[in-house]
């Protein structure tokens, strides 16, 4: 369907994160095809496909972790102009680790095993330039509170706990410095599916609270439809439907989506 | 009166992919819906009652036609407007009111209740005080209110749907057989919040499985005939 070009646009605000025109390859492999994304303040956008969709990948870009072959990609935040892409090495770091907050799906890719769990929050605050320990401590402890982790464990390294717990301590590792947006990749894959409740609340949670823009990637649609407001299905390395997600799980339109649709239902 | 609904040559088809098929639920249906009116669609089942109502939604995807909507900033069409948008309209004018409730595994009934209001930016306390005052013109039981609708029955359930969708004051209300399964007291109670709302202003298109309960309510009828809407091509 086309839209009208004189019918009025509601939403007035900008888009808080604009990816666009976002490709990657790997040798051979097309990883990334001209991929673009808009994310707008306080929503959740999910990204939906099998492995090797692009789908973590294109969540890697967005936490400038690694750069595309080409693609623009903007924040519109203070002091972030231009394309972040473009930015220096220590300048990406710099902007990932205050302004951008991410889960992974396997703890040891986001947090030191065998440092404390209070250590792990705190190096986030540390990179903002907070040098006072009694300040650290409290704004740690204040972020693990947050993400619904018991504060008599604080000091115990991530290795001696479960993996909801481990989750808990990369999300206030995440939020410490209260990111723009938060990237969760694949957040509850493997964990139980009780813990795996309690985490996904933890997350509803903390968007209803603080109205945090997220970003979750999963392959686990019912995850999808619990937290996203808006869903985009990947497939080798492109977007092949869009939607409110309500329309992707009632009315999905492509294909591949009714398929991924009907085998989880 | 300006009509808040303007349905102009509605299409809706499902394209089945695996099957190669398509169904046609209705074509090139035209009405539309002032403020204040209230609008009853009928037919027998499997004629496209619902499948309109979530097109109108934007739950589904219109094939051909428009559905403009007058919102306070100007005309725009549901049928193609950004998703962004709709999930603004939906937040801030335009309800769906189902029997069936889509419970997240450890929220209380009220707080799921309360969540409207407070995404609309009210404060905790205040929200819940209301969603309370709701559960209790309902008729869900006190002691229920802090725990997980989860484990609810089905009338229970739909209560404390009915109360969520019911909170905000909206301007365009989608009634999905709203009233099927609830007992005496709460339907009472839900007719009573529909002819307060009807009376607001408030303009509202529905379906019901015993129309009787908001005869008195309804100023014209839809109806969708199957003939015309349902049967399956190619």
């Amino acid at each position: 369907m086309t839209l009208a070009l004189d019918a009025p646009r509601l939403v007035q605000t900008q888009p808080l994160m604009v990816l666009s025109g976002v490709s990657k390859r790997y040798g051979p492999v097309v990883a990334l095809d001209d991929v673009s994304a808009e994310v707008y303040p306080g929503e959740v956008l999910g990204i939906v496909g099998e492995s090797g969709s692009g789908k973590s990948t294109f969540l890697r870009m967005m936490n400038l972790e690694e750069l595309p072959d080409a693609g623009t990609y903007t924040l519109d935040l203070p002091d972030t102009p231009g394309n972040l892409f473009e930015l220096d090495r220590f300048a990406r770091r710099m902007l990932c680790a205050t302004r951008i907050g991410i889960v992974y799906q396997n703890p040891h890719q986001g947090l030191l095993m065998r440092n404390s769990s209070s250590g792990n929050v705190a190096e986030r605050l540390l990179i903002a330039g907070e040098r006072r320990f009694a300040v650290l401590r409290e704004k740690a402890g204040d972020a693990l509170a947050a993400s619904e982790f018991p504060l008599d464990r604080m000091d115990a390294p991530p290795i001696e706990l479960s993996g909801g717990m481990q989750q808990r301590v990369q999300l206030a590792k995440a939020i410490a410095l209260e990111p723009a947006v938060l990237l969760l990749d694949e957040p509850t894959t493997g964990l139980d599916v009780s813990v795996q409740a309690l985490v996904l609340d933890t997350l509803k949670r903390l968007q209803r609270d603080r109205r945090i823009t997220m970003v979750i990637v999963s392959h686990d649609l019912g995850v999808i439809r619990t937290m996203a407001d808006r869903v985009m299905v990947m497939r080798r390395g492109q977007v092949v439907e869009q939607g409110l997600s309500d329309q992707i799980f009632q009315d999905p339109q492509h294909a591949y989506t009714q398929q991924l649709v009907h085998a989880k239902l | 009166m300006t009509p808040i609904l303007t349905v102009d040559t509605l299409t809706k088809t499902f394209r089945m992919h695996h099957l190669d098929q398509t169904l046609h639920a209705f074509e090139g249906l035209s009405f539309t819906l002032a403020p204040g009116e209230f609008l009853l669609l009928s037919g027998p089942n499997g004629v496209g009652k619902s499948t309109l109502l979530r097109t109108l939604y934007r739950s589904y995807r219109a094939q051909a036609g428009h559905i403009w909507y007058e919102a306070p900033e100007g005309r725009i069409d549901l049928a193609s407007a950004a998703d962004i948008d709709i999930a603004l309209l939906r937040r801030r004018e335009i309800g769906f009111v189902t029997q069936f409730l889509t419970a997240r595994p450890r929220v209380a009934a009220e707080e799921i209740v309360a969540e409207p209001l407070r995404l609309a930016g009210t404060a905790h306390q205040e929200a819940l005080t209301e969603a309370r005052r709701w559960l209790a013109a309902f008729g869900v039981k006190e002691d229920l209110w802090r725990a997980y609708p989860t484990t609810f029955s089905g009338g229970e359930q739909q209560k404390v749907n009915l109360a969520r969708a019911l909170i905000l004051p909206q301007r365009l209300l989608l009634l999905d057989e709203p009233t099927a399964s609830l007992d005496k007291n709460a339907r009472a109670a839900l007719v009573a919040r529909l002819a307060e709302l009807k009376a607001s202003g408030v303009a509202m298109i529905g379906v019901f499985h015993h129309p009787g309960d908001v005869a008195h309510l309804i100023d014209r009828e839809i109806p969708l005939a199957p003939k015309e809407v349902a049967h399956v091509a190619e």
